[in-house]
């Protein structure tokens, strides 16, 4: 089996598996991460998004060896309790989920999007939301809350 | 003063009197607060936290709640039909002042003061000249293994001060930091992954299984079968899922049973052999003249659960004796149905509930739980994971019924309403475990010697399951309402957030809708008129006064008014619509006015009437459950599209202030107004009335066509 590197959370992995398998699939199998969600195993709702590079992407369809030398980002890679993100601050203030399991996901859409756009517009957060799914209907919290971030982070 | 007569004892407190079942005082001063009732997604905890350490006067943070067990918490059946701020709530706030009373007693005791004159912060009895003490020095003195009296006096409300306000969801910071607290996530270790293999074909049986390309994948622990019931059990995740496609290949399946057209459901509803109920009659008191008689028919189609996570189990079995850890909405009850399936004693099985992604009513989270126990039958002592797919979740959980309503209204010579019939048909709302025979876990029909899969039930009033809210809370002089159950279920359903409420507030806030548009007279006038309930034409004045009815005509705009309380008697909620149609309907502006009664948390409160109301939006523009003669063939979102955040409407959500009131629950209430506001408002904008959900391009081209 061929060993595939890459970066995870800023720490160097080396993993052995069949290169054709999922990301997610090696993030909560083989390294034992949760954050990344499984939701529908086609890339359809966003709730396994992480960061590969600077672009957030759906681990579920992402093959491991595209990710071959590259940095990926999780939320666990995004901040903690003692060293919030924005995000993760805005977030709990805005208070912008319900059930919160789509929010790891949208965590990653929304923070490749502020290294992208530090400044968007609301209608600019929900276009680059717009492939992560909330049933619960959280939405207008969620969008508040990156905007949030996004003028925390301007605000230095 | 007078001292109040004893309240009655809460339900829950009823059923669990034990004051040790509800609360414990750990020796490092915090407070454990067992619930009954579970987080759904709905918030739940933290709002029963509020309720605890308001009424012992500790500060929030000392409360842990514990997540419910069957070996250790009360018993409060199912987290369901926005109730559980009115039991739950209700019961901790008595065993709380209960046992707040009981610790004052012994303070006074020990400081030597009139309990009169002591006073608790955040633990710390305090009585005259700096005398204290607390409850954790006092726990081994007061033991609360004890029942519950009907002699405690909660707090009145002027008095509380934690309740009330909008203190910030204690399970937040957990999902917003990585910390694993869904079911999906629970990974102790040594478990093990399994997968079941579910017939494409609805009600298909497996008549022949070849297992052997599945026993070649490495990590094998078991292959189980069971008459049409098959899974797999791997050391990994990924080997589970190579094997379950295997063993897919091998798999030879019966013809299943016929579906309805999907696209002539309503026939297809009213023609179903079906047994009817009168729900209930009103009679005039005179005859009146009827001049005419205006009958229309409306409908929703079947509505998927369609949680963002697959429903997902652990179990565990040792010797005879079965560890559970579900997302269950009721797990004493799910206790009951998997010993009946598995033949032992409830005492051998312990049900542990833990987060699931959001719940609406019955989904596969009690079926996912069978089908775990059965897999970990096969693995000798270790836990197994089951995760059911995106396509297992879409097609084989419970739908929301598919509802036909036809209202016939009379009229007088005047164009008033004196005669009202309200005929609902469609499967039952009920299908859920309720710990009777048989097992209504999916599994149990599947097995060798199967357990009958029976056609769902109604609820009874005064909820009601297919006739929640279809009783008029208007003052017609007459009417009928009759519920046509179906006694076959191709389709199986059971309960779905509101239950009949969306269709049968759509219907008849539709109708309003057409009689006022009829008479030319406004629809909120028409609607304040015919209502007599005071707190139900506070919840329109508010509405329409924000959303400044009636906004100026604008060519493609439309303004539309929906009202109901939910099941007669949870909460108020009014909601007007703002909407931009051609031949799509984009919804721009949702405004709600909600009375709740009293309001625990008030941004909880409006967070679930926000949700909601986006997902009535997504109901009433996109939803249907997709089938072919033989399939459900919508198993995935590209095949059931749900409303996305470039869809997403703004929402306003008032609530009116009723702290003296009891609370009612705020849930569902938003469904059924806001799914009618967005029908009226269409008909505003386009003079095209659809009376057949979801109100999606094609329905709209047709009713635009059908326009006079």
């Amino acid at each position: 089996m061929p060993q595939i590197r890459f970066r995870l959370n800023g720490a160097d992995m080396s993993v052995d598996a069949d290169p054709d398998r999922s990301l997610l699939d090696i993030l909560r199998g083989e390294l034992g991460l949760t954050s990344p969600h499984f939701g529908c195993g086609a890339g359809e709702c966003g709730a396994c998004n992480v960061i590969v590079g600077d672009r957030a992407v759906s681990s579920c369809d992402t093959p491991l060896w595209s990710v071959a030398n590259k940095d990926v980002t999780t939320l666990e890679g995004l901040g903690s309790a003692e060293h919030p993100h924005p995000l993760q601050r805005a977030f709990i203030a805005e208070q912008a989920m319900q059930c919160g399991y789509c929010i790891s996901g949208i965590l990653m859409s929304a923070a490749a999007l502020l290294r992208q756009n530090p400044s968007p517009s609301s209608d600019q957060v929900k276009a680059a939301l717009d492939r992560n799914l909330c049933r619960c209907g959280s939405h207008n919290r969620i969008v508040r809350a990156v905007l949030r971030a996004a003028h925390e982070m301007a605000a230095g | 003063m007078n001292t109040p007569s004893p309240p009655k004892l809460p339900v829950s407190v009823a059923a669990n009197p034990r004051l040790s079942s509800w609360l414990e005082f750990s020796t490092d001063g915090h407070v454990i607060v067992s619930p009954g009732k579970v987080e759904i997604g709905q918030g739940i905890v933290t709002a029963l936290a509020q309720i605890a350490a308001d009424e012992l006067d500790v500060d929030l943070s000392r409360i842990r709640m514990r997540r419910a067990s069957t070996a250790s918490s009360p018993d409060e059946g199912v987290t369901s039909g926005s109730l559980s701020i009115r039991q739950s709530g209700r019961a901790l706030r008595h065993v709380c002042a209960e046992v707040r009373h009981l610790f004052l007693e012994k303070a006074a005791d020990r400081l030597g003061a009139d309990i009169a004159v002591l006073k608790i912060e955040d633990g710390t009895i305090k009585g005259p000249s700096n005398v204290s003490t607390s409850y954790w020095e006092l726990t081994d003195e007061v033991p609360l293994d004890r029942n519950a009296t009907a002699e405690a006096y909660p707090k009145p409300v002027g008095q509380r001060g934690i309740t009330g306000t909008s203190v910030q969801r204690v399970d937040i910071p957990d999902k917003v930091f990585a910390q694993p607290r869904f079911i999906q996530d629970h990974n102790s270790p040594g478990t093990l992954h399994g997968r079941v293999l579910r017939a494409e074909i609805t009600g298909a049986k497996l008549v022949d299984l070849n297992e052997d390309a599945a026993r070649a994948v490495a990590g094998l622990v078991a292959i189980v079968r069971d008459g049409s019931f098959a899974g797999v059990v791997f050391e990994t995740e990924h080997d589970a899922e190579v094997a379950l496609n295997a063993l897919r290949k091998g798999a030879t399946w019966s013809v299943g049973e016929t579906l309805p057209d999907e696209n002539d459901l309503t026939s297809f509803l009213r023609k179903e052999p079906a047994e009817r109920t009168v729900i209930d009659t009103r009679n005039a008191t005179s005859s009146p003249t009827i001049a005419r008689t205006i009958t229309r028919q409306y409908s929703r189609p079947y509505i998927a659960h369609a949680s963002i996570a697959p429903s997902c189990a652990v179990a565990r079995w040792d010797a005879d004796r079965i560890h559970v850890w579900t997302h269950s909405q009721a797990i004493y009850v799910q206790r009951i149905d998997l010993a009946r399936v598995l033949g032992l004693p409830v005492e051998n099985i312990t049900v542990q509930h833990m987060e699931g992604a959001g719940c609406y009513g019955h989904n596969g989270a009690d079926d996912v739980a069978l089908d775990a126990v059965l897999l970990a039958r096969a693995a000798e002592g270790r836990p197994v994971r089951v995760q059911w797919s995106r396509a297992d979740e879409m097609t084989h959980a419970p739908f929301g019924a598919a509802m036909a309503v036809e209202i016939a209204a009379n009229l007088d010579i005047n164009g008033e309403i004196v005669g009202w019939r309200h005929s609902i048909w469609g499967n039952g709302h009920t299908s859920r475990p309720n710990g009777k025979e048989p097992p209504k876990l999916l599994a149990a029909t599947e097995l060798k010697n199967p357990f009958p899969r029976l056609v769902a039930a109604n609820q009874q009033q005064p909820y009601g399951g297919a006739d929640r809210n279809a009783i008029p809370l208007y003052d017609f002089p007459s009417w009928q309402v009759e519920y046509y159950r179906l006694l076959t279920m191709p389709i199986r359903t059971s309960a779905l957030r509101s239950l009949g409420g969306q269709c049968n507030v759509f219907a008849i806030e539709s109708m309003l809708d057409e009689i006022a548009s009829e008479r030319g007279e406004d629809p909120a006038e028409f609607r304040l008129r015919h209502l007599p309930d005071a707190r139900a034409r506070a919840v329109i004045e508010t509405v329409t006064q924000r959303a400044n009815w009636k906004p100026k005509k604008q060519a493609g705009i439309g303004h539309g008014l929906g009202f109901a309380r939910y099941k007669n008697l949870g909460a108020y909620c009014a909601a007007v619509a703002e909407i931009e149609a051609t031949d799509e309907v984009r919804v721009r502006r949702l405004t709600l006015a909600a009375d709740v009664g009293e309001i625990i948390n008030p941004d909880g409160a409006i967070n679930q009437l926000e949700g909601g109301a986006i997902q009535a939006t997504s109901w009433a523009l996109k939803e249907r459950v997709r089938f072919d003669r033989k399939h459900i063939v919508s198993a995935g979102w590209s095949d059931y599209p749900i409303l996305r955040f470039s869809e997403v409407p703004e929402v306003e959500v008032i609530l009116l202030s009723r702290p003296e009131m009891e609370p009612l629950g705020a849930g569902e209430a938003a469904l059924g107004p806001v799914t009618a506001a967005i029908a009226n408002a269409v008909f505003d904008a386009l003079g095209a009335r659809v009376r057949d959900l979801p109100i999606n391009r094609d329905r709209l081209l047709q009713a635009i066509e059908n326009a006079p």
